[in-house]
């Protein structure tokens, strides 16, 4: 009945039609992204080895990897990781704890959200690092200080994202709650709490990481041990492998609380359609 | 129970949408609101419920409602309203939880209503696993739960497929044949009200009156698609509304 049609010819039926839905769907490709850092680093190794790179502009990775192997090995590692740890999980847990409670409250009530969120809005732009002098003053050179400026730098974060995911909790959902008569308390926490914990938790992402940054800042003044003493040391000193062995401890932090965060949303959030 | 509007009326801004409505909903039976797009029906239901208050007139409940009735005026939403990261059996504990029954009473409940809408092996899935007619049977289990006196649906059919719908119909009247409640029905589907409905209310449109109450005589459970005097009653009824329906798809929306 039809006849054969080869390649190229013309096909007296018709045309195919042309198919145009392609892209804008991405898929998860997996080991590109350890790929992409393999290769940055065995191009800085090469071209620092090849002389290509200067000695000066970039540390040899493999150098680096040494001196970290070094700092584990002398117990330096710890001496220095273990400070850093205690003040952005005690910093963050201030700050993140302060601004969900508040983000909450703003999502919740119109007298804390007119309140609040221009106070809010005008605290967000600051360079919170500008106010370490401030802090050095108002909570002293030790702990205190480093404490209250991770949190003032994680709050904001914090806030806005918590109040922007209590705002887009479905309200179908709280109106079906108070059909059924549901008390405040439960409302809140059966319904709008958890339909805003995606929301806080992408917030979250953002928080910690400024956390990380500000650490790094806050141990610029009277810290002798922690990560970013150890890097501002480095710096002074003009010394490549060590600082580079300090930006990548941050860095593998900072991958860390990744991982832990998309541990969190695949256990609690496997309800996403 | 029975449920008494008086004099209804309401406006969202300058716009007016209900004017006058009065309406008897007595005992056991079920009356379907029906009207064009805009007529204010939902927003009569959300009055009865409580949900929202009319700028004129009231809404009275007349008599007690039975003693074991947690929540005597109960929703069944369009949407479903399902909280997602909860499973089915979790959606209707949600609204016992709050009265203070003993475990062994909820476990009880729940296991009763998920059989009465034939779910009891579906118990453990979350919505997302669900389709929109499973969707709904959880929302109307959970509805069931609370022992409603008046059961209040706002166009619970309306999302799903006209299939899934016919099917969730026959359910409803299986559900109200065996035991039966008092219920306000709002649907735009004059097909779905004649087979639900023991009286129907045409509203006109905006703002809302109530424009004709046509009674329909035969038992639920005698009602079957493609009957003639319901088809006779859904001719009727889109005479009567033809015109008004013409007219609101016309009209310009907005503040």
């Amino acid at each position: 009945m039809s006849e054969r049609r080869d390649e190229g010819s013309d096909d007296r039926r018709g045309n195919p039609v042309a198919f145009r839905g392609r892209g804008f769907a991405p898929r998860p490709v997996p080991g590109v992204g350890l790929a992409v850092f393999v290769i940055l680093i065995a191009a800085a190794e090469l071209g620092t080895r090849t002389g290509w790179i200067s000695a000066l502009t970039l540390p040899r990775p493999s150098a680096v990897f040494a001196t970290f192997v070094d700092l584990w090995r002398s117990g330096q590692l710890w001496i220095h990781l273990v400070p850093s740890l205690r003040r952005i999980l005690v910093g963050g847990s201030i700050g993140i704890g302060v601004g969900v409670s508040l983000g909450v409250m703003i999502g919740l009530f119109g007298l804390v959200r007119a309140g609040l969120v221009p106070l809010v809005a005008a605290l967000f732009p600051i360079p919170k690092i500008a106010l370490l002098p401030l802090f050095v003053v108002w909570f002293g050179i030790d702990e205190a200080s480093k404490y209250a400026l991770i949190a003032f730098g994680t709050f904001t974060p914090t806030v806005v994202a918590t109040f922007g995911a209590v705002d887009n909790v479905d309200r179908g959902l709280i109106r079906m709650g108070q059909s059924f008569g549901l008390s405040w308390w439960s409302i809140v926490s059966k319904i709008v709490l958890p339909g805003a914990f995606p929301g806080i938790l992408s917030g979250l992402r953002v928080s910690i990481s400024i956390g990380i940054i500000l650490l790094v800042a806050s141990e610029m003044i009277g810290a002798e041990h922690g990560v970013g003493a150890y890097i501002l040391e480095a710096g002074a000193l003009y010394d490549l492998e060590r600082l580079f062995t300090g930006v990548a401890l941050l860095s593998i932090l900072g991958l860390l609380v990744s991982w832990i965060i998309d541990l969190v949303e695949r256990r609690f959030l496997g309800w996403r359609g | 129970m029975d449920l008494l509007i008086e004099n209804v009326g309401h406006s969202y801004g300058s716009v007016e949408v209900l004017r006058e409505v009065s309406l008897d909903i007595p005992h056991g039976q079920i009356v379907c609101l029906v009207g064009p797009s805009g007529c204010g029906k939902s927003t009569l239901l959300r009055f009865l419920g409580g949900l929202e208050e009319p700028r004129a007139g009231r809404v009275l409940t007349v008599g007690e409602p039975p003693s074991d009735s947690l929540n005597p005026l109960t929703y069944v939403f369009q949407h479903f309203a399902l909280l997602p990261w909860r499973t089915v059996e979790g959606n209707v504990r949600l609204v016992l939880e709050d009265h203070r029954l003993g475990r062994a009473e909820i476990d009880a409940i729940v296991a009763d209503v998920l059989a009465r809408t034939r779910l009891s092996e579906f118990a453990g899935a979350l919505p997302k696993q669900l389709s929109g007619g499973m969707k709904q049977r959880v929302a109307i289990a959970r509805a069931l739960a609370v022992r409603p006196a008046v059961m209040l649906l706002d166009e619970p059919l309306s999302a799903l497929d006209s299939q899934t719908s016919e099917l969730l119909l026959d359910d409803l009247v299986a559900l109200w044949t065996r035991q039966p409640f008092t219920a306000v029905y709002v649907t735009h589907n004059l097909s779905e009200a004649v087979r639900l409905g023991h009286r129907i209310v045409v509203l006109s449109r905006r703002p809302g009156r109530i424009r004709e109450i046509l009674t329909v005589d035969m038992p639920l459970s005698d009602r079957h698609l493609g009957d003639p005097v319901l088809e006779a009653h859904q001719r009727q009824l889109w005479e009567l509304m033809r015109d008004e329906a013409v007219a609101a798809d016309r009209e310009l929306l907005g503040e």
